[in-house]
Protein backbone atom coordinates (compact mmCIF):
# COMPACT_ATOMS: atom_id res chain seq x y z
CA UNK A 1 0.00 0.00 0.00
CA UNK A 2 1.46 3.44 -0.52
CA UNK A 3 1.16 6.10 1.88
CA UNK A 4 -1.46 8.17 3.10
CA UNK A 5 -3.43 9.99 5.86
CA UNK A 6 -6.10 9.22 8.12
CA UNK A 7 -8.69 11.54 9.62
CA UNK A 8 -11.53 10.44 11.54
CA UNK A 9 -14.04 12.69 10.73
CA UNK A 10 -16.50 14.03 13.79
CA UNK A 11 -19.81 14.20 11.59
CA UNK A 12 -21.27 12.95 8.68
CA UNK A 13 -21.19 16.91 7.58
CA UNK A 14 -17.38 17.09 8.50
CA UNK A 15 -16.92 14.03 6.43
CA UNK A 16 -18.60 15.17 3.61
CA UNK A 17 -17.04 18.77 3.47
CA UNK A 18 -13.31 16.97 4.12
CA UNK A 19 -13.87 14.22 1.38
CA UNK A 20 -15.91 16.57 -1.48
CA UNK A 21 -12.94 19.44 -0.71
CA UNK A 22 -9.39 17.40 -2.00
CA UNK A 23 -9.86 15.19 -5.29
CA UNK A 24 -7.38 12.58 -4.09
CA UNK A 25 -9.48 11.70 -0.61
CA UNK A 26 -11.93 9.08 -0.16
CA UNK A 27 -14.54 7.51 2.65
CA UNK A 28 -13.26 4.51 4.38
CA UNK A 29 -16.10 2.48 6.94
CA UNK A 30 -15.71 -1.24 7.32
CA UNK A 31 -12.64 -1.13 5.18
CA UNK A 32 -13.20 -4.41 4.12
CA UNK A 33 -13.58 -3.30 -0.18
CA UNK A 34 -10.99 -0.48 -0.19
CA UNK A 35 -8.62 -1.88 1.87
CA UNK A 36 -8.18 -4.70 -0.91
CA UNK A 37 -8.03 -1.38 -3.46
CA UNK A 38 -5.47 0.00 -1.94
CA UNK A 39 -3.15 -3.12 -2.18
CA UNK A 40 -4.23 -3.52 -5.73
CA UNK A 41 -3.33 -0.37 -7.11
CA UNK A 42 -6.97 -0.09 -7.86
CA UNK A 43 -7.34 3.06 -5.53
CA UNK A 44 -4.26 5.64 -4.28
CA UNK A 45 -6.04 8.08 -2.04
CA UNK A 46 -4.24 10.63 -0.29
CA UNK A 47 -6.22 10.71 2.45
CA UNK A 48 -8.63 8.33 3.73
CA UNK A 49 -11.58 9.65 5.99
CA UNK A 50 -12.98 7.43 8.86
CA UNK A 51 -17.07 7.58 8.83
CA UNK A 52 -17.17 3.84 10.94
CA UNK A 53 -17.76 5.75 14.41
CA UNK A 54 -20.03 8.51 13.43
CA UNK A 55 -23.07 6.91 14.88
CA UNK A 56 -24.82 6.12 11.49
CA UNK A 57 -25.45 2.65 12.31
CA UNK A 58 -29.05 2.50 13.38
CA UNK A 59 -31.82 0.34 11.98
CA UNK A 60 -35.00 2.20 12.95
CA UNK A 61 -38.41 0.75 12.41
CA UNK A 62 -41.52 2.85 11.56
CA UNK A 63 -44.87 2.67 9.96
CA UNK A 64 -43.75 3.30 6.82
CA UNK A 65 -40.71 0.89 6.95
CA UNK A 66 -37.25 0.42 7.42
CA UNK A 67 -34.53 3.32 7.85
CA UNK A 68 -30.70 1.36 7.92
CA UNK A 69 -28.39 3.67 8.95
CA UNK A 70 -24.99 3.28 6.18
CA UNK A 71 -23.10 2.34 8.72
CA UNK A 72 -24.98 -0.62 10.11
CA UNK A 73 -22.51 -3.74 9.78
CA UNK A 74 -24.40 -6.69 7.41
CA UNK A 75 -24.34 -9.29 10.54
CA UNK A 76 -26.36 -6.74 12.56
CA UNK A 77 -29.36 -6.10 10.03
CA UNK A 78 -29.01 -9.82 9.38
CA UNK A 79 -29.25 -10.63 12.91
CA UNK A 80 -32.19 -8.04 14.12
CA UNK A 81 -35.62 -9.66 14.53
CA UNK A 82 -38.02 -7.07 12.58
CA UNK A 83 -35.83 -7.70 9.17
CA UNK A 84 -36.31 -11.03 9.40
CA UNK A 85 -39.79 -11.60 9.99
CA UNK A 86 -40.80 -8.82 7.68
CA UNK A 87 -38.21 -8.57 5.10
CA UNK A 88 -37.07 -11.75 4.72
CA UNK A 89 -35.32 -10.87 1.06
CA UNK A 90 -32.84 -8.28 2.73
CA UNK A 91 -31.88 -10.43 5.79
CA UNK A 92 -31.21 -13.31 3.52
CA UNK A 93 -29.16 -11.35 1.10
CA UNK A 94 -27.32 -10.40 3.41
CA UNK A 95 -26.35 -13.84 5.18
CA UNK A 96 -25.54 -15.33 0.92
CA UNK A 97 -23.09 -12.37 1.06
CA UNK A 98 -18.97 -12.51 1.80
CA UNK A 99 -18.23 -14.37 4.99
CA UNK A 100 -19.06 -14.35 9.05
CA UNK A 101 -16.01 -12.28 9.54
CA UNK A 102 -16.52 -9.68 6.61
CA UNK A 103 -20.37 -9.05 7.42
CA UNK A 104 -19.52 -8.27 11.15
CA UNK A 105 -16.76 -5.37 9.50
CA UNK A 106 -18.45 -4.62 6.50
CA UNK A 107 -21.26 -1.58 6.24
CA UNK A 108 -24.25 -1.47 4.10
CA UNK A 109 -23.38 1.51 2.30
CA UNK A 110 -20.10 0.02 1.42
CA UNK A 111 -21.59 -2.99 0.54
CA UNK A 112 -23.40 -0.67 -2.53
CA UNK A 113 -20.21 0.99 -3.22
CA UNK A 114 -18.22 -2.23 -4.08
CA UNK A 115 -16.50 -2.64 -7.46
CA UNK A 116 -16.53 -5.58 -9.72
CA UNK A 117 -14.84 -9.09 -8.59
CA UNK A 118 -13.84 -8.85 -12.45
CA UNK A 119 -10.34 -10.62 -12.16
CA UNK A 120 -9.28 -8.61 -15.09
CA UNK A 121 -10.06 -5.64 -13.59
CA UNK A 122 -8.31 -6.66 -10.01
CA UNK A 123 -4.87 -6.96 -11.66
CA UNK A 124 -3.66 -3.65 -12.86
CA UNK A 125 -1.30 -5.74 -15.27
CA UNK A 126 -4.32 -6.36 -17.33
CA UNK A 127 -5.52 -3.90 -19.90
CA UNK A 128 -9.32 -2.81 -18.57
CA UNK A 129 -11.45 -0.08 -20.04
CA UNK A 130 -12.90 0.41 -15.96
CA UNK A 131 -9.46 1.05 -15.06
CA UNK A 132 -8.17 2.75 -17.71
CA UNK A 133 -10.40 3.63 -20.81
CA UNK A 134 -9.64 2.50 -24.33
CA UNK A 135 -7.07 -0.06 -23.33
CA UNK A 136 -9.36 -2.74 -23.98
CA UNK A 137 -11.77 -5.59 -22.59
CA UNK A 138 -9.89 -9.13 -21.97
CA UNK A 139 -13.02 -10.91 -20.66
CA UNK A 140 -14.83 -10.42 -23.76
CA UNK A 141 -12.29 -12.89 -25.70
CA UNK A 142 -10.86 -14.50 -22.24
CA UNK A 143 -12.07 -16.09 -19.47
CA UNK A 144 -15.71 -14.31 -18.60
CA UNK A 145 -17.63 -17.34 -16.94
CA UNK A 146 -18.53 -14.69 -14.14
CA UNK A 147 -19.10 -12.05 -16.57
CA UNK A 148 -22.38 -10.60 -17.38
CA UNK A 149 -25.24 -12.23 -19.62
CA UNK A 150 -27.61 -9.37 -19.52
CA UNK A 151 -27.36 -5.28 -20.91
CA UNK A 152 -23.65 -5.67 -20.93
CA UNK A 153 -21.72 -2.79 -23.07
CA UNK A 154 -19.14 -3.15 -25.86
CA UNK A 155 -16.48 -1.93 -23.45
CA UNK A 156 -17.39 -3.88 -20.47
CA UNK A 157 -18.94 -7.28 -19.52
CA UNK A 158 -18.26 -6.88 -15.65
CA UNK A 159 -21.04 -8.11 -13.12
CA UNK A 160 -21.78 -6.22 -9.85
CA UNK A 161 -21.22 -7.93 -6.77
CA UNK A 162 -23.86 -6.92 -4.67
CA UNK A 163 -26.31 -9.13 -2.77
CA UNK A 164 -27.83 -6.66 -0.62
CA UNK A 165 -28.25 -4.08 -3.87
CA UNK A 166 -30.18 -6.84 -5.56
CA UNK A 167 -33.01 -7.75 -2.80
CA UNK A 168 -32.81 -3.76 -2.10
CA UNK A 169 -34.14 -3.36 -6.03
CA UNK A 170 -36.89 -5.72 -5.00
CA UNK A 171 -37.97 -4.27 -1.69
CA UNK A 172 -38.27 -0.60 -4.30
CA UNK A 173 -35.39 1.16 -1.73
CA UNK A 174 -33.89 4.58 -1.61
CA UNK A 175 -30.50 5.71 -0.92
CA UNK A 176 -30.00 8.59 1.55
CA UNK A 177 -26.99 10.67 0.32
CA UNK A 178 -24.92 13.98 1.92
CA UNK A 179 -23.09 15.69 0.41
CA UNK A 180 -21.83 19.16 0.97
CA UNK A 181 -25.11 20.97 -0.34
CA UNK A 182 -27.57 18.86 1.69
CA UNK A 183 -29.15 15.63 1.51
CA UNK A 184 -30.45 14.29 -1.40
CA UNK A 185 -32.65 10.61 -1.81
CA UNK A 186 -31.85 8.15 -4.87
CA UNK A 187 -34.11 5.31 -6.09
CA UNK A 188 -32.10 2.52 -5.80
CA UNK A 189 -32.85 1.88 -9.49
CA UNK A 190 -31.44 5.24 -10.50
CA UNK A 191 -28.70 4.47 -7.72
CA UNK A 192 -26.51 2.17 -10.25
CA UNK A 193 -26.47 3.45 -14.01
CA UNK A 194 -27.29 1.97 -17.23
CA UNK A 195 -24.19 1.11 -19.46
CA UNK A 196 -22.97 4.01 -21.23
CA UNK A 197 -19.61 4.69 -23.06
CA UNK A 198 -17.84 5.13 -19.54
CA UNK A 199 -17.92 1.68 -17.73
CA UNK A 200 -15.82 3.96 -15.08
CA UNK A 201 -19.22 5.53 -14.00
CA UNK A 202 -20.81 2.59 -11.47
CA UNK A 203 -22.92 4.94 -9.15
CA UNK A 204 -25.17 8.15 -9.01
CA UNK A 205 -22.50 9.99 -6.30
CA UNK A 206 -20.18 13.00 -6.84
CA UNK A 207 -17.08 12.90 -5.14
CA UNK A 208 -17.68 13.56 -1.74
CA UNK A 209 -21.30 12.76 -1.59
CA UNK A 210 -21.74 9.64 1.80
CA UNK A 211 -24.22 7.10 1.99
CA UNK A 212 -25.82 7.63 4.82
CA UNK A 213 -29.11 5.43 5.13
CA UNK A 214 -31.03 3.03 3.22
CA UNK A 215 -35.23 3.66 3.25
CA UNK A 216 -37.06 0.41 2.32
CA UNK A 217 -40.88 0.88 2.29
CA UNK A 218 -42.85 -1.96 4.13
CA UNK A 219 -45.15 -1.90 0.94
CA UNK A 220 -47.12 -4.91 0.30
CA UNK A 221 -44.73 -7.44 -1.21
CA UNK A 222 -41.65 -7.09 1.64
CA UNK A 223 -42.77 -9.78 4.01
CA UNK A 224 -43.57 -12.48 0.93
CA UNK A 225 -39.95 -11.86 -0.71
CA UNK A 226 -37.35 -14.07 -0.97
CA UNK A 227 -33.55 -14.24 -2.37
CA UNK A 228 -31.25 -17.53 -4.03
CA UNK A 229 -28.10 -17.07 -4.53
CA UNK A 230 -26.43 -20.05 -7.08
CA UNK A 231 -22.85 -20.23 -6.40
CA UNK A 232 -19.47 -22.17 -7.23
CA UNK A 233 -19.39 -23.45 -3.69
CA UNK A 234 -21.99 -24.03 -0.90
CA UNK A 235 -20.48 -20.42 0.76
CA UNK A 236 -18.68 -17.43 0.60
CA UNK A 237 -18.54 -16.72 -2.86
CA UNK A 238 -19.68 -14.26 -5.32
CA UNK A 239 -23.06 -14.84 -6.64
CA UNK A 240 -23.06 -16.99 -10.32
CA UNK A 241 -26.76 -15.67 -10.74
CA UNK A 242 -29.11 -14.50 -7.69
CA UNK A 243 -32.55 -13.84 -7.77
CA UNK A 244 -34.44 -11.04 -5.06
CA UNK A 245 -38.22 -11.46 -5.69
CA UNK A 246 -41.22 -9.82 -3.52
CA UNK A 247 -44.62 -11.11 -4.74
CA UNK A 248 -47.88 -9.58 -3.48
CA UNK A 249 -50.64 -12.27 -4.00
CA UNK A 250 -54.39 -11.10 -3.15
CA UNK A 251 -57.52 -13.09 -3.15
CA UNK A 252 -54.92 -15.82 -4.83
CA UNK A 253 -53.90 -13.45 -7.60
CA UNK A 254 -50.68 -12.03 -8.16
CA UNK A 255 -51.55 -8.17 -8.00
CA UNK A 256 -48.11 -6.84 -7.89
CA UNK A 257 -44.07 -8.04 -8.09
CA UNK A 258 -40.94 -7.28 -8.49
CA UNK A 259 -38.06 -9.63 -9.56
CA UNK A 260 -34.32 -8.78 -9.87
CA UNK A 261 -31.18 -10.74 -10.78
CA UNK A 262 -27.64 -10.59 -9.19
CA UNK A 263 -24.67 -11.85 -10.74
CA UNK A 264 -26.22 -11.23 -14.41
CA UNK A 265 -25.13 -7.51 -14.92
CA UNK A 266 -23.38 -4.68 -14.33
CA UNK A 267 -25.96 -3.34 -11.71
CA UNK A 268 -28.63 -5.06 -10.36
CA UNK A 269 -31.01 -6.30 -12.68
CA UNK A 270 -35.18 -5.70 -12.70
CA UNK A 271 -37.06 -7.92 -14.88
CA UNK A 272 -39.93 -6.44 -15.59
CA UNK A 273 -41.06 -8.68 -18.23
CA UNK A 274 -41.14 -11.66 -15.78
CA UNK A 275 -42.49 -9.42 -12.86
CA UNK A 276 -45.85 -8.51 -15.73
CA UNK A 277 -45.82 -12.29 -16.18
CA UNK A 278 -47.09 -12.89 -12.76
CA UNK A 279 -49.48 -10.32 -12.95
CA UNK A 280 -53.73 -11.17 -11.94
CA UNK A 281 -52.36 -14.90 -12.52
CA UNK A 282 -52.09 -17.63 -9.57
CA UNK A 283 -48.67 -17.91 -8.35
CA UNK A 284 -48.67 -21.51 -9.55
CA UNK A 285 -46.66 -23.77 -11.78
CA UNK A 286 -47.70 -22.16 -15.52
CA UNK A 287 -47.15 -18.21 -14.21
CA UNK A 288 -44.33 -19.04 -12.66
CA UNK A 289 -42.62 -21.24 -16.03
CA UNK A 290 -43.58 -17.57 -17.90
CA UNK A 291 -42.17 -15.58 -15.59
CA UNK A 292 -38.55 -17.78 -15.49
CA UNK A 293 -38.75 -17.48 -19.24
CA UNK A 294 -39.46 -13.94 -19.69
CA UNK A 295 -36.63 -13.12 -16.98
CA UNK A 296 -33.82 -14.43 -19.61
CA UNK A 297 -35.59 -13.68 -22.81
CA UNK A 298 -33.33 -10.72 -23.24
CA UNK A 299 -30.27 -12.56 -22.34
CA UNK A 300 -26.86 -12.33 -24.44
CA UNK A 301 -24.20 -14.84 -23.18
CA UNK A 302 -20.88 -14.58 -24.41
CA UNK A 303 -19.77 -18.44 -25.18
CA UNK A 304 -18.30 -19.12 -22.19
CA UNK A 305 -21.17 -18.11 -20.04
CA UNK A 306 -24.29 -19.51 -21.56
CA UNK A 307 -24.93 -21.51 -18.62
CA UNK A 308 -25.98 -18.36 -16.51
CA UNK A 309 -29.05 -18.78 -18.26
CA UNK A 310 -30.45 -21.94 -17.62
CA UNK A 311 -29.06 -21.16 -14.01
CA UNK A 312 -30.87 -17.73 -14.24
CA UNK A 313 -34.62 -19.35 -15.08
CA UNK A 314 -34.47 -21.90 -12.44
CA UNK A 315 -33.18 -19.88 -9.69
CA UNK A 316 -36.43 -17.61 -10.63
CA UNK A 317 -38.58 -20.34 -10.76
CA UNK A 318 -37.39 -21.73 -7.32
CA UNK A 319 -37.59 -18.40 -5.57
CA UNK A 320 -41.63 -17.69 -6.74
CA UNK A 321 -41.75 -21.33 -5.68
CA UNK A 322 -40.63 -20.94 -2.40
CA UNK A 323 -42.33 -17.99 -1.85
CA UNK A 324 -45.60 -19.63 -2.99
CA UNK A 325 -45.41 -22.41 -0.33
CA UNK A 326 -44.80 -20.03 2.38
CA UNK A 327 -47.82 -18.18 1.11
CA UNK B 1 -9.83 13.06 17.00
CA UNK B 2 -6.92 11.64 15.74
CA UNK B 3 -5.81 14.13 12.58
CA UNK B 4 -2.89 13.17 10.34
CA UNK B 5 -2.63 14.72 7.30
CA UNK B 6 -0.06 14.54 4.69
CA UNK B 7 2.08 17.63 4.18
CA UNK B 8 2.07 19.61 1.47
CA UNK B 9 4.01 18.19 -1.36
CA UNK B 10 2.68 14.92 -0.88
CA UNK B 11 5.13 13.70 1.96
CA UNK B 12 4.81 10.39 3.53
CA UNK B 13 2.09 11.31 6.08
CA UNK B 14 3.62 10.99 10.03
CA UNK B 15 3.20 7.68 12.36
CA UNK B 16 -0.17 7.80 14.42
CA UNK B 17 -0.45 6.86 17.90
CA UNK B 18 -2.74 3.67 18.32
CA UNK B 19 -3.89 2.29 21.59
CA UNK B 20 -5.39 -1.21 21.58
CA UNK B 21 -5.74 -3.50 24.67
CA UNK B 22 -4.77 -6.75 23.28
CA UNK B 23 -5.44 -10.17 25.19
CA UNK B 24 -5.94 -8.00 27.82
CA UNK B 25 -3.54 -5.74 28.13
CA UNK B 26 -3.07 -1.99 26.92
CA UNK B 27 -0.99 -1.23 24.45
CA UNK B 28 0.27 1.57 22.74
CA UNK B 29 1.64 1.77 19.08
CA UNK B 30 3.19 4.08 16.67
CA UNK B 31 2.03 3.18 13.21
CA UNK B 32 1.87 4.44 9.70
CA UNK B 33 -2.13 4.66 8.80
CA UNK B 34 -1.42 1.93 6.24
CA UNK B 35 -0.57 -0.36 8.45
CA UNK B 36 -3.16 -3.20 9.00
CA UNK B 37 -4.35 -4.55 12.48
CA UNK B 38 -2.96 -7.94 11.62
CA UNK B 39 0.62 -6.23 10.46
CA UNK B 40 0.46 -4.49 13.75
CA UNK B 41 -0.10 -7.40 15.25
CA UNK B 42 2.53 -9.69 13.58
CA UNK B 43 4.79 -7.44 13.30
CA UNK B 44 5.03 -4.49 16.18
CA UNK B 45 3.81 -6.59 18.79
CA UNK B 46 4.86 -9.96 18.40
CA UNK B 47 1.67 -11.70 17.80
CA UNK B 48 2.32 -13.96 15.09
CA UNK B 49 -0.72 -16.41 15.82
CA UNK B 50 -2.93 -14.79 13.53
CA UNK B 51 -1.56 -15.79 9.59
CA UNK B 52 -1.24 -13.56 6.65
CA UNK B 53 -2.62 -16.12 3.94
CA UNK B 54 -4.60 -14.06 1.30
CA UNK B 55 -4.45 -10.86 2.70
CA UNK B 56 -7.43 -9.83 1.17
CA UNK B 57 -10.23 -10.83 3.33
CA UNK B 58 -10.51 -14.25 1.17
CA UNK B 59 -8.94 -17.14 3.29
CA UNK B 60 -9.48 -16.30 7.26
CA UNK B 61 -6.27 -17.19 8.86
CA UNK B 62 -5.84 -13.71 9.80
CA UNK B 63 -9.15 -14.21 12.23
CA UNK B 64 -9.01 -12.24 15.36
CA UNK B 65 -11.92 -10.74 17.93
CA UNK B 66 -12.79 -7.07 18.10
CA UNK B 67 -15.00 -6.18 21.22
CA UNK B 68 -15.12 -10.28 20.92
CA UNK B 69 -16.48 -9.78 17.36
CA UNK B 70 -14.71 -12.45 14.66
CA UNK B 71 -12.97 -10.01 12.05
CA UNK B 72 -10.53 -10.88 9.89
CA UNK B 73 -7.20 -8.56 10.73
CA UNK B 74 -6.08 -7.79 7.40
CA UNK B 75 -8.54 -5.79 6.09
CA UNK B 76 -8.82 -3.03 8.82
CA UNK B 77 -6.24 -0.57 9.11
CA UNK B 78 -4.75 -0.34 13.30
CA UNK B 79 -5.25 3.08 13.44
CA UNK B 80 -9.28 2.03 12.74
CA UNK B 81 -9.25 0.07 15.70
CA UNK B 82 -8.50 2.68 18.10
CA UNK B 83 -9.27 2.02 21.88
CA UNK B 84 -10.84 -1.41 20.89
CA UNK B 85 -10.11 -5.15 22.95
CA UNK B 86 -8.20 -7.54 20.06
CA UNK B 87 -8.36 -11.13 21.15
CA UNK B 88 -5.57 -13.20 18.91
CA UNK B 89 -5.22 -16.83 19.23
CA UNK B 90 -2.15 -16.44 21.76
CA UNK B 91 -5.24 -15.17 24.44
CA UNK B 92 -7.33 -18.02 24.22
CA UNK B 93 -5.22 -20.60 25.90
CA UNK B 94 -1.56 -21.82 26.45
CA UNK B 95 -0.18 -25.45 25.39
CA UNK B 96 -0.18 -25.95 29.07
CA UNK B 97 -3.79 -24.88 29.47
CA UNK B 98 -5.30 -24.73 26.33
CA UNK B 99 -8.76 -23.09 25.13
CA UNK B 100 -11.65 -25.89 25.18
CA UNK B 101 -11.82 -25.28 21.43
CA UNK B 102 -8.03 -25.91 21.02
CA UNK B 103 -8.21 -29.22 23.15
CA UNK B 104 -10.93 -29.93 21.25
CA UNK B 105 -8.78 -29.13 17.76
CA UNK B 106 -6.35 -31.52 18.76
CA UNK B 107 -8.61 -34.49 19.98
CA UNK B 108 -10.79 -34.46 16.41
CA UNK B 109 -7.17 -33.97 14.16
CA UNK B 110 -8.61 -30.79 13.45
CA UNK B 111 -5.71 -29.62 11.02
CA UNK B 112 -2.75 -30.91 8.67
CA UNK B 113 -0.12 -28.42 8.26
CA UNK B 114 -1.51 -26.20 10.94
CA UNK B 115 -1.66 -22.46 8.64
CA UNK B 116 -5.14 -21.88 8.87
CA UNK B 117 -5.23 -23.15 12.61
CA UNK B 118 -5.59 -20.05 15.00
CA UNK B 119 -7.73 -18.38 12.31
CA UNK B 120 -10.28 -21.62 12.59
CA UNK B 121 -9.59 -21.84 16.41
CA UNK B 122 -10.76 -17.84 16.99
CA UNK B 123 -13.46 -17.97 14.60
CA UNK B 124 -14.93 -21.24 16.24
CA UNK B 125 -14.90 -19.65 19.60
CA UNK B 126 -16.65 -16.84 18.13
CA UNK B 127 -19.24 -19.12 16.41
CA UNK B 128 -20.29 -21.02 19.54
CA UNK B 129 -20.88 -17.92 20.88
CA UNK B 130 -22.57 -16.64 18.57
CA UNK B 131 -25.20 -19.87 18.73
CA UNK B 132 -24.33 -21.09 15.41
CA UNK B 133 -23.03 -24.78 16.63
CA UNK B 134 -26.55 -26.29 16.21
CA UNK B 135 -25.54 -28.70 13.54
CA UNK B 136 -22.77 -30.01 10.99
CA UNK B 137 -24.12 -28.04 8.77
CA UNK B 138 -24.90 -24.65 10.47
CA UNK B 139 -21.21 -25.23 11.46
CA UNK B 140 -19.84 -25.58 7.99
CA UNK B 141 -22.30 -22.17 6.80
CA UNK B 142 -20.47 -20.74 9.95
CA UNK B 143 -16.93 -21.79 9.69
CA UNK B 144 -17.64 -20.85 5.58
CA UNK B 145 -14.55 -17.71 6.10
CA UNK B 146 -12.02 -20.00 7.07
CA UNK B 147 -10.58 -21.81 4.53
CA UNK B 148 -8.52 -24.94 4.85
CA UNK B 149 -6.27 -25.93 2.10
CA UNK B 150 -5.44 -29.28 3.48
CA UNK B 151 -9.27 -30.10 3.56
CA UNK B 152 -9.16 -31.23 7.00
CA UNK B 153 -12.59 -29.84 7.37
CA UNK B 154 -14.41 -33.11 8.80
CA UNK B 155 -11.87 -32.48 11.96
CA UNK B 156 -12.81 -29.22 11.80
CA UNK B 157 -16.41 -29.26 11.78
CA UNK B 158 -15.79 -32.62 14.42
CA UNK B 159 -14.08 -30.27 17.46
CA UNK B 160 -16.64 -27.40 16.37
CA UNK B 161 -19.28 -29.83 17.74
CA UNK B 162 -17.45 -31.09 20.50
CA UNK B 163 -16.23 -28.13 21.95
CA UNK B 164 -20.01 -26.32 21.19
CA UNK B 165 -21.32 -29.17 23.41
CA UNK B 166 -18.61 -29.19 26.31
CA UNK B 167 -19.56 -25.64 26.88
CA UNK B 168 -22.83 -25.87 26.91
Amino acid sequence: MRPFGYVRAESPEAAAALVAGDLSAAFVGGGTEILNWLKDGLADPALLVDVGRLGLDAVEVSDGGLRLGSGARMSDVARDRHVRAEFPVLARALEAGASPQLRNMATLGGNLLQRTRCAYFREPSFPCNKRVPGTGCPARDGDHAMHAILGASDACVAVHPSDLAVALLALDARVEVLGVHGRREVAIEDFYPHAGDDPRRETALRHGELVVGIGVPSGPRARTSGYLKVRERGSFAFALVSVAAAVEVVEGVVRSARIALGGVAHRPWRVRAAEDALLGRPLADGSVADAAEAAVRDADPLPGNRYKVAIARGAVRRVLEEIGERG
Amino acid sequence: MIEVVPSEGGVVPAAVEVGLVVNGEARRLVVEPRVTLLDALRERLGLTGAKKGCDHGECGACTVLVDDRRIYSCTTLAVMQEGRRVTTVEGLGTPESPHPVQAAFVEHDGMQCGMCTPGQVVSAVALIAEGHAGSEDEIREWMSGNLCRCAAYPGIVAAVRAAAGGAS
